[in-house]
């Protein structure tokens, strides 16, 4: 049978999810395996080295490299406070003394005699990494993170702005179709993630991130509008570092287009539960895409999984969303993939998919598709 | 020792692609391509699976036994294996590296060139005179985790202590690799021989310090290949070695494998000094744009990291304005949706044009990216400053103004585009008119294309140490790239000047194949193809008043010129090129050059321009 290999984003019910929580550095593991954890509880801590100062106590004293070690009043390895004179000349019979005094709170770390430079570190910057979702402890990385497993509900979005966040699901619109507009985004909905239609307008999602929304998922957003949100017009499609409070995923892409029936009506049927979203999103080779997780707990869960991993490609009968224009947001069935490649319009020859769109069978490039992977 | 069959991969960050190059009747031609998508990444991570899938689907077209299971066969046994295997690896996001040089305009310059000739992308330039406070030196180097650094500075016997303070600038920010958290960073010295013993105290014990010869030991000289060749041997035995599966593939090749620009270059640079003569080189790709040239016998190459034709397509965008790509667009459109769709683009990198209207615009999109990088490539590939130059290659040549850019588009001779949009474009005069219009060549310019991105694989075969290897592999390299490798296009005929409407700017009497002569009148403002096969073409060139077409104002040429699967151009639009910034006439003169060579014949009938 036809077979093709299409990258698709998961949809999926019920899976295991594994997440791997790592420092940027090595330090320590708080937890250990088997443990349950919930989204707040620190699992890993380490201490990034201080920020570091250089003071040319050379040129300050106007004297050489040579000499610095000698009018150094703090050796290496001592600690000073802001302020503190750090090294002195010895002056002309007593006077005319001059000083450099230390420009932050930190260690001398390294006295240099060639050129006169003085470092000073400060003091360490303490990092803690949290759970992000509840979870059972699957594994310590020593003395770098661990692995955390949950199952549930897992949902990757096209792209997303703004990195982890977690709150209530709270779906806001009755049809995917719909838009979230600024009236119905109300006070009693901060801290929830919250799940519209369509499209977010920039204004509606201003009013989200002033009513401290902890996340919106929505089909679409204007990519014009993102300039306003981040400050910069967006080249690649790297996030997750700014720091808004509020998480944007979009689940279809730029424009108004409703979101994908499965999606929605997945996250529907688990409105009120708790979630946890990243819209932390990398479109390079290792592509991230941001992502939406709903434990269940063992009553919730009605044990039919899927392999989070499994990416099957494309076959007669799969279910097939196409990803540029013209038919740009249609869902449609795989009914038949050539193998020989056809001429498209834009005389481009290229391997397609025969799709069934609402009972019009259509040619598409299979690289124009995206497999909607469920369970 | 005798080659009669070559295996070569190149293992790109999404596709591995392997040719097979025979020795069929005395000569070197490529026989199959395959390919198969790259396996760096999870859930596979081991790059040798990708290089199999590709070598089996060689092995199935070929009809031969290459694979015994999971080895390539080499040495050939009989009709089975080949004689050797090479690579060249852009996989993981390739080579990253950071420089660092005293003065930002002189060794910081120096050192970035070697760095971006070994095929590394410079992710930032550190110098003690960029403007950075010490501590945002460091802030920066710690944000960045380079594969490699290269430090530099000083000339040899000149002062030690710039130099050294930029090695204390590393030693406190205490950098460490992309990869691999349990090793120390590579570091390459290159600077002032006589802060050699200070640069080991400094760095020594925190990082993986290797010495090298200065990259710019006197002051009127640039000694890169030291530095170059030391960034080979480390990406070998450093980066290649983190990365998933590079062991074994290390294991297999007969010849070190190269970064994929590395021997894009080292291909170019081989081909301008066998002809001798000027060439430019592109290769856009989804997040990056590479440009190599050769003038004047100096050998430079930039890449622009974030102009790309997926990954980094909306970056195009917020360079340039949305006002530059449309005025490549021969029709109306609605601009916030196109930037809408462009940013679907570049969520959804792998999509291809399906209708005539997406191709005119990534096309369009195509030449301001390519347009772009050429600036900087411009800016870059210059002469030593604040000397009288002499670099690397002794042989004589013209002098010019000190920090002069090199490019001279009227010097060049032979253009190649490759990637994606340029290799792939349904029609080739569509190739032509992004690499004409991008580039504005001046004068006389041949164009080409390579077919299926195999100057990589070629590349690593061109640069070969082993004595035993070295002149067949390169021999089999210029045979396959001048045979198989590249399309021929045609050649651009430009005239530099600017005129008043209908006047004529060029006139051209070809003697065709066949010895029929045809004499072509071009105004100003217009293009013309002549259909013409890639076969000399004996040509009388004549400027129209105040034109250059290369001997001097209103001076005439008697040359040969070549043809090409699209023939000969003859661009009237005068150097600098002026587009109207009056729409309607805009899109008039859009479509009368697109008809001219007949880019897109179907836009008419797609109710397009």
């Amino acid at each position: 049978m036809a077979h093709s290999y299409t990258p698709g984003l998961k949809v999926l019910q019920e899976t295991i999810i594994d997440k791997e929580r790592r420092l940027p550095l090595k330090g320590t593991v708080t937890v250990e395996k088997g443990q349950s954890v919930t989204p707040d509880d620190i699992v890993a801590k380490t201490e990034l080295p201080g920020n570091v100062q250089m003071v040319n106590v050379a040129n300050q004293l106007n004297i050489d490299a040579i000499d610095v070690s000698e009018a150094m009043i703090a050796k290496e390895g001592t600690l000073v406070s802001k302020d503190e004179m750090i090294a002195e000349t010895k002056g002309l019979f007593g006077f005319f003394k001059s000083n450099v005094t230390a420009p932050v709170d930190g260690t001398i770390e390294v006295i240099s005699d060639t050129t006169g430079q003085v470092v000073i570190r400060e003091a360490p910057i303490p990092v803690e990494i949290d759970a992000y979702m509840q979870g059972i402890i699957k594994d310590v990385i020593p003395e770098e993170g661990v692995i955390i497993e949950s199952e549930g509900v897992f949902i990757q979005g096209i792209f997303g702005i703004g990195g982890e966040s977690r709150g209530d699901l709270a779906v806001i619109v009755d049809n995917r179709e719909d838009e979230i507009t600024e009236d119905i985004i109300t006070p009693e909905l901060a801290g929830k993630i919250i799940v519209g239609g369509s499209f977010i307008s920039l204004s509606a999602f201003k009013k989200a991130i002033q009513m401290k929304i902890a996340g919106v998922v929505v089909g679409g957003f204007n990519y014009y509008d993102l300039e306003d949100i981040l400050g910069y017009i967006l080249g690649v499609a790297i996030t997750g570092s700014e720091n808004l409070g509020t998480s944007l995923i979009l689940t279809e892409g730029y424009g108004k287009i409703r979101m994908g029936r499965r999606t929605f009506e997945l996250l529907k049927r688990h409105h009120g539960k708790f979630a946890s979203v990243n819209g932390s999103t990398q479109i390079r080779a290792g592509v991230i895409r941001p992502e939406i997780v709903i434990p269940l707990s063992k009553d919730q869960l009605k044990g039919e999984h899927k392999d989070a991993d499994a990416s099957e490609g494309i076959q007669a009968g799969s279910l097939v969303r196409v990803i540029r224009a013209p038919y740009f947001g249609r869902m449609g069935t795989v009914i038949d993939l050539p193998s020989e490649l056809r001429k498209m319009e834009s005389e481009t020859m290229v391997r397609i998919a025969i799709i069934e769109i609402q009972g019009e069978n259509v040619e598409i490039p299979r690289a124009n598709l995206e497999m909607i992977e469920t369970d | 020792m005798e080659l009669r069959s070559i295996l070569a991969t190149d293992c790109g960050s999404t596709t591995t692609k392997a040719i097979l190059i025979e020795k069929i009747d005395g000569e070197y031609r490529l026989a199959i391509r395959g390919e198969a998508p790259t396996t760096v990444e999870a859930p596979f991570e081991d790059v040798t699976k990708g290089v199999l899938n590709a070598v089996m689907e060689v092995e199935e077209l070929a009809g031969r036994k290459l694979l015994d299971g999971d080895q390539i066969i080499t040495p050939r046994k009989g009709d089975e294996g080949v004689d050797v295997y090479f690579s060249t690896s852009s996989a993981g996001g390739g080579l990253q590296m950071m420089v660092a040089g005293v003065v930002k305009g002189m060794t910081g310059e120096s050192a970035e060139r070697a760095a971006l000739g070994a095929g590394s992308i410079v992710m930032d330039v550190l110098a003690s005179n960029d403007g950075r406070k010490p501590h945002e030196k460091i802030t920066r180097i710690r944000q960045l985790r380079p594969d490699m650094i290269l430090l530099s500075g000083g000339i040899d016997g000149g002062t030690t202590k710039h130099v050294v303070e930029l090695a204390e600038i590393l030693a406190a920010a205490n950098p460490k690799p992309r990869l691999g958290q349990n090793f120390k960073l590579p570091v390459i010295y290159a600077g002032n021989k006589n802060a050699t013993d200070k640069i080991i105290e400094t760095l020594g014990k925190i990082t993986d310090l290797d010495i090298t010869e200065n990259i710019r030991p006197v002051l009127e000289r640039e000694n890169l290949k030291p530095s170059r060749d030391k960034i080979h041997d480390l990406f070998m035995e450093h980066v290649m070695q983190q990365a998933p599966g590079y062991k074994k593939l290390m294991s297999w090749t007969d010849a070190p494998i190269m970064p994929t620009p590395g021997a894009v270059g080292a291909l170019i640079e081989m081909v301008a000094e066998k002809e001798n003569i000027s060439v430019v080189g592109v290769d856009i790709g989804g997040a990056t744009t590479d440009i190599f040239s050769v003038f004047q016998k100096q050998f430079n190459r930039t890449v622009s990291a974030n102009l790309g034709m997926s990954y980094s397509i909306c970056n195009v965008l917020a360079e340039t304005g949305l006002k530059n790509v449309l005025r490549w667009v021969p029709f109306d459109i609605d601009e916030k949706e196109l930037t809408n769709r462009i940013g679907n683009k570049m969520i959804r990198p792998t999509t291809v044009p399906q209708s005539l209207e997406e191709l005119i615009i990534e096309q369009a999109i195509a030449r301001e990216a390519l347009r772009l990088s050429f600036i900087q490539h411009k800016s870059f590939a210059v002469n030593l400053k604040g000397v009288q130059k002499e670099r690397t290659i002794s042989d004589a040549f013209e002098q010019t103004d000190s920090g002069e850019s090199l490019v001279d588009m009227m010097e060049l001779d032979l253009m190649v585009g490759s990637g994606g949009v340029l290799s792939h474009a349904p029609r080739r005069q569509q190739s032509a008119r992004m690499l004409i219009d991008s580039f504005l060549p001046e004068g006389i310019t041949q164009l080409a294309v390579d077919s299926i991105f195999m100057m990589p694989q070629l590349g690593v075969m061109a640069n070969i140490e082993n004595e035993d290897l070295a002149e067949v592999a390169r021999k089999a390299a210029i045979e396959v790239f001048e045979k198989d490798c590249l399309i021929r296009l045609g050649t651009c005929l430009a005239p530099v000047g600017t005129s008043k409407s209908g006047a004529t700017v060029l006139t051209a009497e070809l003697m065709l194949p066949g010895g029929a002569t045809e004499r072509y009148k071009i105004k100003f403002g217009e293009i013309i193809r002549i259909k013409a096969p890639y076969e000399p073409i004996k040509a009388k060139l004549t400027p129209g008043k105040g034109m250059n077409i290369g001997a001097g104002k209103n001076e005439s040429i008697e040359t040969t010129i070549y043809g090409g699967v699209v023939g000969i151009i003859l661009d009237g639009r005068g150097r600098p090129m002026k587009i109207p910034t009056d729409p309607q006439q805009r899109i008039s003169d859009l479509t009368k050059w697109s008809e001219a060579v007949q880019e897109y014949p179907a836009m008419q009938d797609q109710g397009l321009g």
